[in-house]
């Protein structure tokens, strides 16, 4: 499968917590640019998506992420993930 | 036995844990977080990630049945508000002898604190609400069972 054939179907985004309140929505359906590769470049990317993009991914140091619900960093390549979520650093317990 | 739950309900913590005791060993521990009643807090609301939080939590208690020797875990996390003073979460752990049982128990709750996809807000008495950090304490606790 060529990279740019690899985003035909649309990625679904889901923030939590603090991320969702920034953006100020739960979920959406992105079909992302083929030159993403990994998480780190779908963050920058979604960050130039509007003020409130760029409020909610401003220090990516401070964001967690999960593909296809399994926890994974910035360096990890999108590949063919359906679903990717975005939130702070996990306070459960 | 293995029982892994995300309610919204309140806990029963007595009832919960009963079925530990009746699998034949000789230890039962159990971890209760609570909402606690301090620094003004009225309620904690948590949210979590449906789906990837019931998954995660179950791999959690397999990877503590792969880790040590255990006849039983039950591992259950409220969603929601929550009063101050009421059970967010409980852990408990069954086995032959109590090392495995206190272990696991306290990996259990280690891993779920920066493992599992769940948010806490804490709201205050005077209107006020606001989203919990995460501690790096809390990391310092999980990396110990990775040694």
């Amino acid at each position: 499968m060529s990279a740019s054939s690899i985003w035909i179907e649309a990625v679904r985004l889901l923030y939590f917590a603090r991320v969702r309140e920034a953006v100020g929505i739960d979920a959406e359906e992105r079909k992302l640019p083929p030159e993403l590769q990994n998480v780190g470049d779908c963050i920058v990317w979604l960050a130039g998506q509007g003020a409130n993009y760029a409020a909610a991914f401003a220090d990516p140091s401070r964001l967690r992420f999960a593909l296809d619900q399994q926890m994974v960093w910035e360096e990890t390549l999108l590949e063919d993930a359906t679903e990717l979520a975005i939130f702070p650093p996990v306070t459960g317990g | 036995m293995k029982v892994v739950r995300v309610c919204s309900a309140p806990l029963d913590s007595a009832a919960e844990l009963a079925p530990l005791a009746m699998l034949g060993g000789g230890a039962v521990a159990s971890f209760t977080g609570i909402c606690r009643d301090q620094g003004g807090i009225t309620a904690i609301e948590l949210e979590h990630y449906p789906g990837m939080t019931e998954s995660s939590l179950a791999a959690l208690v397999d990877d503590a049945c792969a880790r040590w020797s255990l006849l039983g875990a039950v591992l259950i996390h409220r969603v929601g508000y929550i009063a101050a003073g009421q059970p967010i979460v409980l852990v408990g752990t069954a086995a032959s002898h109590r090392a495995e049982a206190l272990d696991a128990c306290a990996y259990l709750i280690d891993r779920l604190k920066t493992d599992i996809p769940f948010w806490k807000k804490e709201h205050c008495a005077d209107g006020t609400a606001d989203w919990v950090d995460a501690k790096a304490s809390d990391d310092e606790r999980a990396e110990r069972w990775t040694e």
